[in-house]
């Protein structure tokens, strides 16, 4: 950063001489020819575009009213252009830091919207559906990246999200099958979270076993456990174990009506309601009150934390085990939030999407949120365009997120950094 | 920190608690074993809980508690012992324990080598479908004379797989993007690419619409073993791990990569290249789990179909770690989860004891081969380890 020096102020701020690192440079020519490539991709695909009018879709399910005709190809080329615009903004302006993101995500709208114009000229495209989708598919995925953050800013990797997903999942199911009460398979299910949570902990925490091993380890455990039981249990006596009630949707008066995204973000379930709760309330607590200050502190530097007095171990097991009812949510989700009934593993994968999506996030809750919503928009995507019918195989779109995650942490993000004691357990002389 | 120490001027050697004469590879073989024995209990727990007769005899337990206890031994029991026939009762058990432990082998070593280096690589599952979709295109492909064949659909086997391994070293060398977000991404690449694949007019057989391909020529597929589903692919992968410790122990890339693994910056300085290190590391990672795709495409399956890889590379994960990234014990780990596997479906087909059953062994083995502090605080007589403790992965900042 250049300061003008006091007395240097009338002079006119002509070039800010600001000297770039070298290292700056190449990572601003790299992620700026990323950029160009994508924009460039989009203005390809709007030039390809064919012409006619391309539908939106604005309310769900509704196709004779409500719809929004665009011309495809005019507004694709516009939409490429300014992309190309913003790539080159940035290569050229050497835009600082913090616009930089505003400048990605810009590339990002424009690119996402060529191609939706490009893959639906002529078509009819559900956006209400589309973005409906995206909260369904991010839902999960949000609260899992959400534990991960808690946990990994106290310094406990926790790579195990995929096995609170399993577990969560499959105890909402049984107990709402069984009580046949809402509010209880959520409680079990936070409950089993925090259960795995406690494993993740005792043998991270107590035992110091490798934290990126222990929580492979516990997925597998997980996945071998609720399998069992499924086999057991569940597979023979289904219609009593297995029939879980799936939550109802709550419209929230007056928010629900706002037009467009009323009714996708205010007509969900609690469990969605739930999730916007704790983006908002772990954002704070991390980052406004003395617990969360103590938790960045035992994940930064554990050392110091423990010489100013704060237990370090206590700090690290409370995160830890705040995260697992988060996590436990998530998975109760797959079950009672969405599918209905358990099925071995149901969950897919989402957990270590949801890693991603931490890591993607920067190790922040409304980084990690955006980034969630990014895989969720994009898993919708794939299924919505199957169903418009576009030349690109579905097997293919449904790669894009993964892809989209390696450019990301290889080019965009580049060298993430981790809470520096992530990982590390903390031995007392 | 009830007794601050002084600083000592040389501190006396450290004290070896509870110093034992044994050598530290019978220490964890016993660990291991331990291991073992606890995950048994666990798994016993189980199948008493889940059992029908022990269910009926707690209903009664006040008047005959004998009758529980002997309904839940025979529940144990009859498991337990359709689990060991089925792992090495016969020679078909036997055979079937290897064919099961082949891939587990090699796709262990990649992580194991991986691990050495100081690189957690969770991605052998997609390595090694990479590595079978090559294979089986060559197999089934191209038409070459007896012998040729199967070398050279074994080596685009080990292209397939080093390629799609290079890809995590070089993109961890060069932008520092961390291994194991970019191997689990490019796992599910794998799968749906593989999925993709298999409904083009290359890789379809034709006629069909499942996802399967043709089957491999017969030049192209590993030897068997007289009449069992063991195949040659079984001594490739006793070559493999004979490979990887010569290329640890015994070469010069092999120093430079546990160097690495140890401490990267120590290695900088002293003039090695890390990134060097990191490419070359998974590169040959993805070949030894490109060799186990090939193992289960060209020797147990032949045709290539959406299941290939199974979970054969997320199993090899539990194999390495058990192993402790040493290629003896990766071996000796792949046998033994090998052998629950066979044995596992036996157990399933005899004592209707699902499969499951076998992945929660394996976690559990697992897990207290991990912790050791934790076996020890249960059996009591096992002495610490000295040295022990090798670092098998790093956090996202390594």
């Amino acid at each position: 950063m250049t300061e003008t020096t006091p007395d240097a102020v009338p002079a006119a701020p002509a070039k800010p001489n600001v000297i770039e690192a070298p290292a700056d440079r190449t990572r601003r020519l790299r992620v700026g020819g990323l950029m160009l490539v994508f924009a460039l991709i989009g203005l390809l695909l709007a030039i390809f575009t064919k012409s006619g009018k391309a539908t939106f879709q604005l309310v769900s399910g509704d196709l004779q009213n409500n719809l929004l005709h665009l011309p495809a190809q005019a507004v694709g080329l516009l939409l490429g252009i300014l992309g190309v615009g913003a790539a080159a903004a940035y290569i050229v302006r050497r835009v600082p830091q913090r616009y930089a993101g505003w400048l990605a995500a810009l590339l990002g709208i424009c690119f996402i919207g060529a191609f939706l114009c490009w893959a639906s000229a002529g078509k009819t495209f559900p956006l209400a559906n589309q973005f409906q989708g995206t909260l369904n598919f991010a839902t999960p995925l949000i609260l899992g990246a959400l534990a991960g953050v808690l946990s990994e800013r106290a310094g406990v990797i926790n790579i195990a999200i995929e096995g609170q997903f399993l577990t969560g999942a499959f105890t909402a199911a049984v107990v709402s099958s069984t009580t046949g009460s809402a509010a209880a398979a959520l409680i079990a299910a936070a409950a089993t979270g925090v259960l795995m949570a406690a494993l993740l902990a005792v043998f991270s925490i107590k035992y110091l076993v490798n934290q990126v091993v222990l929580g492979v380890v516990l997925v597998v455990f997980a996945t071998g456990i609720t399998g069992f039981l499924f086999d057991e249990f569940l597979q023979p006596d289904a219609n009593k174990l297995n029939t879980p009630e799936v939550l109802s949707a709550v419209k929230i008066p007056g928010l629900a009506s706002i037009p467009f995204f009323g009714p996708i973000l205010f007509n969900q379930t609690i469990l969605v309601y739930l999730t916007y709760l704790a983006v908002a309330v772990v954002t704070f607590v991390l980052f406004q009150t003395r617990w969360g200050l103590r938790i960045r502190a035992v994940g930064e530097h554990p050392k110091a934390a423990d010489t100013v007095g704060i237990n370090v171990k206590r700090i690290r097991y409370s995160a830890v085990l705040s995260a697992g009812i988060l996590a436990g949510l998530g998975g109760a989700f797959f079950t009672v939030g969405y599918a209905g009934s358990f099925s071995k593993e149901m969950t897919a994968g989402n957990g270590f999407i949801a890693l991603a999506a931490l890591i993607m996030g920067r190790w922040h809750p409304i980084g990690a949120t955006v980034a969630a919503l990014f895989f969720g928009f994009a898993t919708q995507l794939q299924s919505q365009l199957q169903i418009i019918q576009t030349p690109i195989p579905g097997e293919l779109l449904l790669m894009a997120p993964y892809l989209a995650t390696i450019i990301a942490v290889a080019g965009l993000v580049g060298r993430v950094r981790a809470p520096k004691a992530d990982g590390e357990p903390y031995v007392t002389e | 920190m009830s007794t601050e120490t002084t600083v000592e001027p040389a501190p006396v050697p450290a004290k070896e608690p509870q110093r034992s004469g044994l050598p530290s590879w019978a220490i964890q073989g016993l660990v291991s074993l331990s291991a073992i024995v606890l995950a048994l209990v666990v798994g016993a727990i189980l199948i008493i809980v889940t059992d029908d007769q022990v269910k009926t005899a707690m209903g009664y337990f006040g008047a005959a508690p004998m009758d529980t206890i002997s309904a839940a031994a025979s529940a144990v029991g009859e498991a337990y012992k359709a689990l060991a026939l089925g792992a090495f009762g016969s020679v078909t058990a036997i055979s079937e324990s290897l064919t099961q432990a082949t891939p587990l082998i090699c796709g262990g070593l990649a992580v194991s080598l991986a691990f050495r280096t100081g690189l957690f690589n969770i991605g052998a599952q997609g390595q090694l479908i990479a590595g079978a979709i090559l294979a089986a295109y060559v197999g089934f492909a191209w038409h070459l004379p007896a012998g040729l064949h199967l070398i050279v659909a074994i080596l685009a086997g080990l292209l397939g797989g080093a390629l799609w391994g290079g890809v995590v070293g070089l993109l961890k060398a060069r932008t520092g993007a961390h291994e194991v977000i970019v191997t689990i991404m490019l796992n599910y690449v794998a799968i749906y690419l593989l999925a993709w694949l298999l409904t083009t007019s290359a890789f379809q057989r034709p006629g069909r619409t499942d996802p399967i391909s043709p089957i491999v020529d017969s030049n192209a597929q590993y030897p068997q073993f007289g009449d069992t589903r063991l195949h040659g692919g079984f001594i490739l992968s006793v070559l493999a791990a004979i490979f990887v410790w010569w290329l640890l122990n015994r070469s010069t890339i092999g120093f430079e990569l546990r160097a690495v693994g140890a401490n990267a910056d120590a290695s900088r300085t002293a003039g090695m290249s890390v990134g060097r290190a990191y490419i070359i590391a998974m590169v040959v990672a993805g070949a030894l789990a490109g060799l186990a795709g090939t193992q289960q495409v060209l020797g147990t399956d032949l045709p290539l179909t959406d299941g290939v890889a199974a979970s054969v590379g997320f199993d090899a994960i539990t194999v390495a770690l058990l192993g402790r990234g040493t290629p003896l014990g990766t071996v000796l780990a792949g046998l033994l989860f090998g052998a629950l596997n066979a044995g596992g479906l036996q157990m399933q087909l005899i004592t209707q004891t699902p499969l499951t059953l076998t992945t929660v062994l394996q976690a559990v083995i697992v897990l207290f081969v991990a912790a050791p502090a934790l076996v020890r605080s249960i059996f009591r007589f096992l002495p610490k380890e000295r040295g022990s403790g090798a670092v098998l992965a790093k956090g996202w900042n390594g």
